[in-house]
């Protein structure tokens, strides 16, 4: 490593990237040394630690005792179909929404910043201003059911809050515009002049949305999905705050968070959220193994 | 392959376009024959490719209409048009194999499976692509690539072929055999094809008839040959190789000549419009018709235009040759192409075999009836650069010098 010091500073520094370079390391890469130490310090060493503990369950009963009294326990195994029920829908409907208006969206037109800054902008505003929102739009008193009553379309408020379709909602606000700036950039990485050219061959825009745009996007709709599934399945404030937390939206993060400081047991709250890591896991798997069917090269586009 | 669903004539009617107010296209009149070879030429910006778009349904007028024989197609979608198009970027479907980008436009039509097949493999051979059929575009090279866009084009045998300056992204020698490939595609199928280049040569080679096109409207059509020969005005000739445009005066107005006055020189040009004495003119001429009549001698038998062997006096004792000193030499193989400048101050380009260096002085004659001399106009001449289609100048009225045509043929 120091052989080439006598003959200069350069020349050194030279020879040696050069000899590190033919043994495939890159001396740069060891800038990234301070940082992965952070990530390992605060991603790896916890979650390392949490996967321990939770094997030492606080009752005894051997290691998987505590995963065992999660799957026993209807209360506790309902959470993640709870959780799966609300988050698999709500990506979805973030996914499927934003690609016919990202679709429209992806020429130049007057007006398009205005536009994409109104849709974009539930991202600033943070779970909880969002669920104080709704309470007070969707809420009994809300403008939303005096509307619906004062036009005579309803005879008493619908109940939209504190339920499954209030945490929905809240899923829906703060997750489609990750969804929606996400599918638009993925479209307009596809080079518009493969629309036009299946045009000449005599498709209709059915046809060139079928067969050239949709099999273009489909790796970037799974990786969008899986995004937004992750930030809709561990949904928690939304859930306590426009759900209902003790029945229908008792989602799998709430059964941790009681777990870990409702009932002070670390290692069960431990087995929760590796259950809840698990889960996202295996949809994501599933995702991505649909989408390693489709075309994953170059699309062309300049963005 | 089976006749082409073809038509008789394809009518342009006034065609234009424009964008936000500024006409990128205006009264392009045209009518196209079936089975002809049509180029349309022009610098980037001249509106060639908006006119192709226009053609193709991509892009809706905003003046004139399109007329295939009774039929108004202006107004039909471009999947109804029954146009096929080559891109410039060949736009082939990234996630389909070569196979499948040839059938896409077969199996749009909905035709029986063993058609869509047997069609492909025709077009695939045709274009001598076998091996790859399985293929993605991403595995192919650009020459490949380009020749997949030509099959997924002619495999639906389309009574017009649109190509969008097809050959500008190839190496020069593919370029020159794409070029062939094109023509000899052309002929044998007989398929009528409107080609957009910006490349005189290409144009020249390949089309029967081409189209000159300058900021938007059209200033010349006509064989190859007539364009070649008399191009109707400077912006024109500027593009057909007169790489030397000067200014000039016409001096005396003869039968079949006039003689112009051009920095400290009197000589005889042959008139493209008709002149007066006194006309500010721009005259113009190749370089491989300058000639280099002696190395900085002067007299002998000049073999120019005019020149003023025996009548010894008056206005018309032009000076035959031109004096000049070489400033810089490219070598082009059997030939080098100069740079001179005259004592006046006016730089000529020519060509010529003999082995001239920086310094020299040479004497130059012009080919007789190689000078052409054209009606100025207002705009301000090139200098150097190519002046066609520079969108830097104002659009001002041009009445003087482009006489548009639309689609007569000179």
């Amino acid at each position: 490593m120091t052989g080439g010091a006598a003959t200069g500073r350069a020349p050194t520094g030279l020879s040696l990237r050069h000899r590190l370079a033919e043994r495939g390391v890159d001396g740069q890469l060891l800038l990234l040394v301070p940082a992965m130490v952070f990530v390992i310090g605060l991603f790896v060493y916890p979650f390392l630690y949490g996967l321990g503990l939770s094997f030492q369950p606080t009752k005894g009963g051997g290691a998987f005792a505590d995963y065992q009294r999660f799957f026993s326990d209807a209360f506790q195994r309902d959470t993640i179909w709870k959780t799966l029920k609300l988050s698999i829908p709500a990506a979805l409907f973030n996914v499927l929404a934003s690609v016919p208006i990202a679709y429209r969206m992806r020429g130049r037109f007057r007006g398009k910043r205005l536009v994409t800054t109104l849709l974009v902008i539930p991202i600033t505003l943070g779970t909880v201003l969002t669920a104080e929102g709704l309470l007070n739009f969707l809420g009994p008193a809300g403008w939303f059911n005096r509307t619906l009553m004062s036009l005579g379309l309803v005879d008493q408020p619908i109940r939209l809050i504190n339920n499954y379709w209030g945490v929905f909602f809240s899923l829906v606000i703060t997750g489609f515009p990750f969804a929606f700036l996400l599918i638009l950039s993925y479209l307009s990485g596809i080079d518009p002049s493969l629309e036009r050219a299946a045009a000449t061959l005599g498709a209709d825009w059915r046809a060139r949305f079928r067969r050239i745009t949709l099999p273009l996007l489909a790796p970037g709709l799974a990786t969008t999905f899986c995004l937004t599934f992750v930030l809709a399945f561990s949904v928690f404030p939304s859930a306590i705050l426009v759900g209902d937390p003790t029945g229908t939206t008792r989602v799998i993060s709430i059964a941790a968070y009681q777990a870990a400081y409702e009932q002070y047991d670390y290692p069960f709250a431990s087995a929760i959220a590796m259950i809840m890591g698990a889960v996202e896991l295996i949809v994501i798997g599933v995702v991505l193994l649909w989408r390693s069917r489709f075309y994953a090269g170059s699309t062309g586009g300049k963005g | 392959m089976s006749t082409p669903t073809t038509f008789r004539e394809l009518r342009l009617d006034g065609v234009g376009r424009s964008f936000g107010g500024q006409d990128a296209l205006q009264g392009l009149d045209l009518t196209i024959r079936a089975g002809e070879f049509i180029a349309l030429l022009g610098p980037s910006g001249c509106g060639k490719s908006t006119a192709l778009n226009c053609l193709a349904g991509l892009l809706p007028l905003t003046a004139g209409s399109i007329w295939q024989d009774d039929k108004r197609v202006d107004t039909l979608p471009p999947e109804r048009r029954g146009f096929g198009m080559v891109f410039q970027n060949y736009a082939l479907f990234p996630h389909m194999t070569v196979r499948n980008n040839v059938a896409f436009g077969l199996q749009m039509r909905r035709l029986p499976k063993a058609e869509v097949t047997r069609r492909t493999e025709e077009a695939i051979r045709l274009v001598q692509l076998e091996e790859h059929v399985g293929k993605l575009p991403g595995q192919l090279s650009g020459g490949q690539q380009q020749r997949v866009a030509i099959a997924r084009a002619v495999v639906l045998e389309p009574s017009l072929v649109l190509m969008d300056e097809p050959l500008s992204n190839l190496d020069a020698k593919l370029r020159l055999e794409m070029r062939t490939e094109i023509r000899r595609l052309h002929q044998s199928l007989g398929l009528t094809t409107v080609y957009v280049t910006h490349d005189q040569e290409e144009a020249l080679s390949m089309a029967d008839r081409l189209v000159v096109l300058r900021k938007g409207s059209v200033q010349q059509v006509g064989t190859p040959e007539e364009l070649h020969n008399r191009p109707r005005n400077w912006h024109v000739a500027d593009f057909m190789g007169f790489r030397n445009l000067l200014p000039a005066t016409v001096a005396e107005v003869r039968d079949d000549h006039v003689v112009v006055a051009v920095g400290g020189l009197r000589l005889a040009a042959t008139p493209m419009v008709p002149l007066s004495a006194g006309d500010e003119v721009v005259v113009g001429v190749r370089p491989e018709d300058l000639t280099v009549a002696s190395g900085g001698v002067t007299g002998g038998g000049s073999p120019a235009y005019g020149s003023s062997t025996g009548s010894g006096t008056s206005t018309y004792a032009a000076e035959a040759t031109i004096e000049a000193r070489v400033e810089v030499v490219e070598y082009q193989g059997r030939e080098v192409a100069v740079e001179a400048r005259t004592p006046q101050g006016v730089r000529l380009h020519l060509r010529t075999a003999e082995r001239l260096a920086p310094g020299d002085t040479v004497s130059l004659a012009v080919a007789p009836g190689a000078l052409l001399a054209f009606a100025r106009g207002d705009e301000a001449l090139p200098s150097g650069a190519p002046v066609l289609g520079d969108a830097s100048e104002p659009a001002t009225s041009r009445d003087g010098v482009l006489a548009t045509t639309g689609g007569e043929v000179s």
